[in-house]
């Protein structure tokens, strides 16, 4: 992976399999601390102990397909390569909540990456789940709920292609008003 | 910001022709891999430029979507196209420019292109 916004996508296509109905993803880049912490929660099926402490084995994984899982792996490389740490908390039935810190001007710290790609692409491929995405940078945030599009759209689905595009603008403003907003340092 | 307004003017323009795209008889699916291995190839831009290409030509019958590992992941980005009453075409080691000429060829015009294809690739 050569973004962080790749491994979001890889990691968040977990909480799809685990059916969750909503996932939360936040992105919070406080540089003036040096962090950077990415969160992915969702309310789908949860892990029970076991699997918990094995999902950062590269040779675990719930498929049956073959033997390797290296989403998780990946990102728990890309966080400690920085000095920073991957956390997991998950509860059968209630859901999973994957949490990795960076050093935000760590040398090795791979670039966020194209965020909005990401979260189109999930939505636009999930259109029956919800995704609540949040982008912070130093105290300055915004905020994407697809839940509150659902309630303009109806029975419209979200992966309209009209729908995706009006999305696409969304996020790029968002994203570009944060980083205009933001301190430059 | 953009408003909300847009977007049930959006909602109003496609109340018209909603049950037009996915339960069609000529439907066509676009399906792209995106497990770790799809993703880690680069399979993110190849189905953004599926999504935008079918947007911008309107293609109203096609539906861009995803699927899992498909356990080739040497050929990775992977795109399946599934067209009702014909053979499934597997296009291999895809770039977003290809992708644009999928949708022009084969989508469009109905011809598959064969040098992208896992047969010409293995």
């Amino acid at each position: 992976m050569q973004e962080i916004s790749l491994n979001i996508l890889d990691v968040a296509e977990n909480s799809v399999k685990a059916k969750a109905s909503l996932v939360e993803i936040t992105v919070s880049e406080q540089p003036a601390v040096d962090r950077l912490t990415v969160m992915i929660r969702d309310n789908g099926c949860g892990m029970n102990e076991e699997q918990l402490t094995k999902v950062t084995d590269p040779f675990f994984t719930s498929r049956t397909t073959r033997k390797v899982g290296l989403g998780i792996p990946f990102l728990k490389m890309a966080a400690e390569m920085t000095g920073g740490s991957l956390d997991m908390t998950s509860t059968p039935g209630v859901g999973t909540t994957v949490k990795a810190t960076f050093g935000y001007h760590h040398i090795d710290r791979m670039p966020l990456g194209n965020l909005v790609d990401t979260v189109c692409t999930l939505v636009q491929c999930n259109p029956d789940i919800d995704f609540l995405y949040t982008h912070q940078y130093g105290k300055e945030k915004y905020v994407m709920d697809t839940r509150e599009f659902r309630a303009v759209l109806g029975d419209v689905p979200l992966n309209t292609p009209d729908v995706i595009a009006y999305l696409r603008d969304y996020l790029r403003e968002g994203d570009r008003d944060l980083q205009h907003d933001a301190p430059q340092n | 910001m953009k408003s909300l307004a847009e977007l049930k003017a959006i909602r109003e323009k496609m109340q018209n022709s909603v049950g037009m795209r996915e339960d069609a008889e000529d439907n066509i699916r676009v399906v792209v891999g995106m497990a770790t291995c799809g993703i880690a190839a680069g399979a993110r831009p190849v189905l953004t430029a599926f999504t935008d290409e079918v947007a911008k030509r309107g293609l109203h019958n096609v539906t861009v979507t995803q699927t899992g590992c498909i356990g080739i992941c040497q050929f990775e980005p992977v795109v399946e196209v599934y067209e009702p009453g014909k053979e499934k075409v597997t296009y291999v080691k895809m770039t977003a420019e290809k992708a644009v000429k999928v949708v022009n060829d084969h989508l469009v015009n109905g011809n598959p292109i064969t040098a992208y294809t896992i047969g010409a690739n293995s």
